[in-house]
C-alpha cells in the first residue's frame, strides 16, 4: 500500500510518502512562515520529485490532533481536499503518539512535550513492548495523550519511578522546570530525532489503516482535545 | 449541461460563519449554491466566535463541495477550475476553505483562484442581472464592510468611501443588542423597524469632515447608547420598535445620500448594493426610491445572494480566471486584503 502523511500540528511542517514499509520521501521544515504557506508547495515538490502519480495513493495519514489550531486544520482541511479529489480514506494519527515513534524500539519511557500554551502541555506516556512471538515492537500508552501542567506529567513519571526521554517542542519552553522537578532519570532526545515527522505519521497510518481505522475525508476533523475558549467559559458560567 | 467552451468554477468560501461551496457557469448561470450557515451556534455566544467558526468550517467544508457537485449534477471532472475566498476574513476561517481549495486543485491539477471576499459580493450583481457590466456604482454593506465602490471593469476598483469605524452591519449587531433583540441583528431590526416610527427618535446623520463619501456609525451607536442610558435614568418606556425604525433610518438615510452624491458626481447612469445589510428592506426601498428620483438604474442581489455565499465567489472568480489570474499553492489566507490588491 501506498500512504501519504502530513504533519503540520506544532511548528514543524513535513510531508511523506511511504510504501509498504519503504519512505520514499520525506520533506520537513521548520521554518517560520506558516504551512499555510508551506505544506502544499512542499507536496507539490515531493510529488514532482518522486514522479508520484496521486492516483497510485491508497490513503491520506494526518497528524490529527492535539496541536496550534490553526496548524491542525490547515493539515486536515489538505488531508480532506485531497481526499475528496482523490476518493481516498483519512486515516487520523494521534499527533503525540506520532511524537512518540521518534524514539522507536527504546527500552526507557517516552514522553512528548508539546507547548500548549495556557501553563499546559499537550503530552502523553509510551513503551515499546513486543508481543509474544512477535519481531517488531508496538507502541503502547501507559498514559494517552492528553493537555495537562507540566508539573502534572513530571509527578505522574516520578511515581512510574523508571528512565524516560523527552521530546518535542515543549522541551525547549520548560526544559529548566523539567530538571528542577523530574526525580527520574532522564534525557533530552537529539535533534535528529525530537520534533514531528511525517514518516512517524506514515508508519503508523499504515498500521491504523491495516487495522481499519480510517474515516472518510467528509467526517474527518481534528481532535483538538480542548474546547474553544469561549465555549469553555460559558460552560463554567452554568457551572 | 456543459458546452465544450463552457467554464465552470467550483468556489469555496468560507470566510465568516457561512460554509458555502457553488458551481457557477460562465460566471453568470449558478448550477449550485450551498450554505451551511452556522448562526444557530453563534446566537448562543452573541456573535461569531471565531474558534468555533473555524471549526465548524472544516467538520462541512466536504459536505457542501459534495452537495454543490451533486446539485449542479456534474462531476468534478467537469470542472474547469478552483475559486476560493482568500480574504478579508477571519483569519482561522479563512485557512479551512483556501487549505481544501488548494488541495483540491493540487489533486485535480486544475487551475486555482484565489477571490477577494468584496469582489465577491458585488459579482452577485451579475448573477441575476444578466445585462449587467462595468462601469457602475456599488455600495458594499456587510457586518465588516461599507465601501462605496467604483468598478471601473471586472475585476478593477475604485474606493470612493468606507467607514472609519463600525461597518454599517455590525452597528445593526450592536444596537439590535442593547434593545435585547440579540444576533444577528440585521434582520431582527429590519422585522421590528416595520412596527416602528423612523421619525419617533431623531438620532445623528454623521458626517466625515474630510471625506464626503467616508462612513461613520460608531456615533449613531453611541447615541442609541445614551438614548437608551437616558430612558432608563428618567424611567421612560423604551419603546424597541421605534428605536429599531429610527436607527434604521439614520442609517439608510446616510448611505442613499452618500450613494446618490457619488452617482451625481460621477455621473453614473447604474448602480448596485452588495453585502449582507443590501437585504435590509428600508435600504432596498429607500434606494429604489432614490436612484428612481434621479433616473439611475438600481440593481440588488435576491437576500441569499446577500448573504455570504460562494455563487458569489464563483461569479468573481471567472472574470479572475478569463483575465488568467492564478493563485499558487502558497496561497495564503490574507485577513485584512485591500480591494482591489492581490
Amino acid at each position: 500500500m501506498k500512504i501519504l502523511a502530513l504533519d503540520s500540528s506544532g511548528l514543524v511542517a513535513s510531508v511523506a510518502v511511504m510504501e509498504n514499509d519503504n519512505l520514499i520521501a520525506e520533506y520537513t521544515m521548520n521554518y517560520k512562515k506558516t504551512h499555510s504557506q508551506t505544506l502544499l508547495p512542499m507536496l507539490d515538490e515531493v510529488k514532482k520529485m518522486i514522479e508520484l502519480d496521486l492516483s497510485t495513493l491508497d490513503a491520506i495519514a494526518v497528524a490529527a490532533g492535539p496541536g496550534s489550531f490553526t496548524g491542525l486544520r490547515i493539515g486536515s482541511a489538505t488531508a480532506k481536499g485531497l481526499g475528496l479529489a482523490l476518493n481516498l480514506p483519512i486515516v487520523p494519527v494521534k499527533t503525540v503518539d506520532a511524537l512518540a515513534y521518534n524514539l522507536y524500539g527504546t527500552d526507557k519511557l517516552v514522553c512528548p512535550l508539546m507547548d500548549a500554551r495556557r501553563n499546559q502541555v499537550y503530552t502523553g506516556i509510551y513503551s515499546f513492548a513486543k508481543q509474544e512471538n512477535a519481531s517488531d515492537y508496538q507502541l503502547e500508552e501507559i498514559l494517552p495523550q492528553c493537555a495537562v501542567e507540566l508539573q502534572e506529567i513530571i509527578e505522574k513519571l516520578n511515581t512510574l519511578g523508571k528512565e524516560v526521554i523527552f521530546l518535542g517542542d515543549g522541551v525547549t519552553v520548560y526544559k529548566e522546570k523539567i530538571e528542577e522537578l523530574i526525580k527520574v532519570p532522564y534525557s533530552f532526545a537529539p535533534a535528529s530525532c525530537n520534533r514531528q515527522r511525517a514518516a512517524c505519521v506514515a508508519a503508523l497510518g499504515e498500521e491504523l489503516f491495516a487495522a481499519g481505522k480510517i474515516q472518510t475525508a467528509a467526517e474527518h476533523e481534528p481532535d483538538y482535545l480542548r474546547l474553544s475558549q469561549a465555549e469553555r467559559e460559558r460552560l463554567e458560567k452554568q457551572c | 449541461m456543459k458546452n465544450e467552451k463552457d467554464v465552470l468554477i467550483l468556489a469555496i468560501e468560507s470566510s465568516c460563519d457561512e460554509t458555502a461551496a457553488a458551481v457557477v457557469k460562465n460566471g453568470r448561470e449558478v448550477l449550485s449554491n450551498i450554505i451551511s450557515s452556522q448562526i444557530a451556534l453563534h446566537t448562543l455566544y452573541g456573535g461569531v466566535v471565531p474558534e468555533i467558526a473555524s471549526r465548524k468550517h472544516i467538520e462541512k467544508v466536504n459536505q457542501v463541495v459534495e452537495e454543490a457537485l451533486k446539485e449542479a449534477e456534474v462531476t468534478m471532472d467537469d470542472i474547469t477550475a478552483i475559486a476560493v475566498t482568500y480574504g478579508p476574513g477571519l483569519v482561522g476561517a479563512l485557512l479551512v476553505g483556501v487549505s481544501a481549495a488548494k488541495a483540491i486543485a493540487f489533486a485535480t491539477g486544475k487551475p486555482l483562484v484565489g477571490v477577494h471576499h468584496i469582489e465577491g459580493h458585488i459579482s452577485a450583481n451579475y448573477i441575476e442581472n444578466k445585462e449587467l457590466e462595468p462601469p457602475f456604482a456599488c455600495l458594499v454593506v456587510s457586518g465588516g464592510h461599507t465601501h462605496l465602490v467604483v468598478v471601473k471593469d471586472y475585476g478593477e476598483y475604485e474606493i470612493l468611501g468606507k467607514t472609519r469605524d463600525d461597518a454599517a452591519g455590525e452597528a445593526f449587531d450592536k444596537v439590535a443588542r442593547a434593545i435585547g433583540l440579540g444576533y444577528p441583528g440585521g434582520p431582527k431590526i429590519d422585522k421590528v423597524a416595520k412596527e416602528g416610527n423612523p421619525e419617533a427618535i431623531s438620532f445623528p446623520r454623521a458626517k466625515v469632515s474630510d471625506a464626503v463619501y467616508d462612513f461613520s456609525f460608531s456615533g449613531l451607536k453611541s447615541a442609541v447608547l445614551n438614548y437608551l442610558n437616558s430612558c432608563e435614568m428618567k424611567g421612560i418606556e423604551v419603546k424597541q420598535a421605534d428605536v429599531a425604525a429610527s436607527f434604521q433610518k439614520s442609517v439608510v438615510d446616510v448611505l442613499v445620500e452618500h450613494a446618490m452624491l457619488a452617482v451625481k458626481e460621477y455621473g453614473f447612469t447604474k448602480l448596485a448594493i452588495a453585502g449582507g445589510v443590501a437585504s435590509n428592506s428600508a435600504l432596498r426601498s429607500a434606494m429604489q426610491e432614490a436612484c428612481k428620483k434621479n433616473g439611475v438604474t438600481f440593481y440588488y442581489p435576491s437576500p441569499v445572494l446577500c448573504t455570504d455565499n460562494a455563487a458569489m465567489i464563483g461569479a468573481a472568480g471567472y472574470y479572475d480566471y478569463i483575465k488568467g489570474i492564478r493563485s499558487g499553492y502558497d496561497l495564503n489566507a490574507v485577513p485584512n486584503l485591500k480591494l482591489g490588491e492581490r
